[in-house]
């Protein structure tokens, strides 16, 4: 199977300049592949570095050292060495995000919201509005609400907006970070419906998820993290 | 993470579209320019963000040809490829790719509208400078760009000074791009507009970034505008350039000290 990310030697670590310069490592030598049409789960407790990786692999956080290959246009690209505007064409084309919580630009309406990424590729506006449209209905999200704007949404419409919005283009790779934290059990079965259909058309999925039954639902295979500290300590 | 969205540009640019190297303009030791170095690509938007005397506006003066610098070379790559070197070229050539190539937009209005005249004419005067005539042609595209910028066409024969502060600032915009610059420089552009007209502006500059493909230079003191409208970041203090990367890896992910002291100074409503 291809494979989609590579990560190699990875190292990260926070240094709080202005409190004290108190530094922490978070990320110890990570070192793991994910392929074509598997879901891999991050595992660890509370503050073990799931979503400093999680983030490491959007290019959104910047390692101290190692390498975050990914496939792009046919190429593994290390996002380590990449420009920004390398980075900005593969979050465009190859690399999918869902965050915990939606991100809300004033004025923006939810149909926009989440036709944006779409609209970025080319794509025509019907096309990207009638995806966006199945989308919504699919997560809920009643019809009356798609011109206004989510900034008075409830947290959990906003996060299955966002949720939309994440999933409207068929990236190659997904990353999810907690994605069903706000939802009540059957948002929650729709989106693990979307995660499998991602990966039944060969994404490589890389998530992280709070409730142990969607982890035991969605992992294919499980990186388990551990925080260096407690390493040292063990 | 929501990037503000790159215009697919069409031609594949071997050059930036923007090269700077070693810029310095010191008026003191530390306050200025003090050895600037960075490419802008066509479609970016870079940000430039810095406290009070970090030496950014300083930085915009001397990129916007409007300042020379003590030392360093600016280059950019005109429309048929040719690489030019701003202060190399003469000061009549400087001028014209102001008025045509280039756009700047000013923090105050009346610094980039000429306040006694309508608003038509205001918009039509680039045109003209570069050989336009035709009364119709100004006036109809005079009226395209007022509904561009959401400025209502029964104004056009207006003067600037019978608008409000948002709607000097739009037609400022509309000035600028009415000759389809390839790239603009922006000074606060939304600096001293009330909150519900600075996101409609921003919304506009979002959209009209994307729609002409423009590269811009946005300097702000603002984090949200930056991380809003804004691919790549640089982080100025004292004159120097002490962090750029990625915008949202900046603001998420600090690693000077000053940068994680600016980030973190910002109150969230």
């Amino acid at each position: 199977m291809t494979v989609m990310i590579q990560v190699t030697d990875l190292n990260k670590r926070f240094t709080l300049h202005n409190q004290g310069g108190v530094s922490y490592p978070v990320l110890s030598n990570v070192t793991f592949e994910v392929s074509a049409g598997e879901c891999v789960v991050l595992d660890g407790r509370s503050g073990s570095g799931k979503s400093t990786l999680l983030r490491s692999l959007y290019a959104n956080y910047k390692p101290q050292s190692g390498q975050i290959h990914v496939r792009h246009e046919g190429e593994l690209v290390d996002l380590v060495k990449a420009a920004p505007r390398q980075i900005l064409s593969i979050r465009r084309q190859s690399l999918g995000y869902v965050s915990q919580f939606l991100r809300v630009i004033p004025r923006v309406s939810t149909l926009e919201v989440v036709m944006e990424p779409l609209r970025a590729l080319g794509t025509d506006r019907e096309t990207c509005r009638e995806k966006a449209a199945g989308l919504l209905r699919e997560l809920n999200i009643p019809e009356a609400l798609w011109h206004l704007a989510p900034s008075t949404f409830s947290g959990g419409e906003q996060q299955r907006v966002n949720i939309a919005r994440g999933l409207i283009v068929d990236y190659p790779i997904v990353l999810l970070d907690e994605p069903t934290a706000s939802l009540d059990a059957d948002n929650c079965a729709v989106v693990v419906s979307l995660i499998r259909q991602a990966r039944a058309r060969g994404a490589a999925i890389v998530g992280i998820f709070h409730d142990a039954s969607l982890r035991e639902q969605l992992a294919d295979r499980r990186i388990p993290l551990a925080s260096p500290a407690k390493e040292k300590a063990a | 993470m929501t990037n503000p969205a790159m215009a697919m540009t069409q031609e594949d640019l071997a050059e930036p579209l923007l090269k700077v190297s070693d810029l310095r303009k010191l008026y003191a030791p530390g306050k200025g320019v003090d050895g600037v170095d960075f490419e802008l690509w066509p479609g970016e938007v870079l940000g430039i963000v810095g406290e009070s005397g970090s030496g950014k506006t300083t930085l915009l003066q001397c990129l916007s040809g409007m300042l020379t610098p003590d030392s360093g070379r600016i280059e950019y790559t005109g429309k048929q490829g040719d690489l030019l070197d701003i202060y190399g070229i003469s000061e009549s050539q400087r001028r014209l790719l102001l008025r045509t190539d280039w756009g700047i937009v000013h923090q105050h209005p009346s610094a980039g509208l000429r306040m006694g005249v309508s608003a038509g004419a205001n918009i039509g005067e680039r045109l003209m400078a570069i050989g336009e005539r035709h009364y119709g042609t100004l006036r109809s595209t005079g009226e395209s760009w007022l509904r561009e910028v959401e400025i209502d066409t029964a104004r056009i024969d207006d003067l600037p000074r019978t608008f409000s502060g948002g709607m000097q600032q739009r037609l400022q915009i509309a000035r600028n791009l009415v000759t389809q610059p390839r790239l603009v420089f922006m000074d606060e552009p939304t600096g001293g507009l009330d909150v519900s007209v600075q996101a409609r502006l921003l919304d506009m500059l979002r959209n009209l970034v994307v729609d002409l493909g423009l590269s811009v230079v946005l300097v702000t003191h603002d984090l949200a505008v930056a991380r809003l409208l804004s691919h790549r970041l640089m982080v100025m203090r004292g004159g120097k350039v002490v962090e750029q990367g990625l915008t949202d890896q900046i603001l998420d992910d600090p690693q000077h000290p000053y940068s994680q002291l600016l980030v973190s100074s910002v109150l969230t409503p």
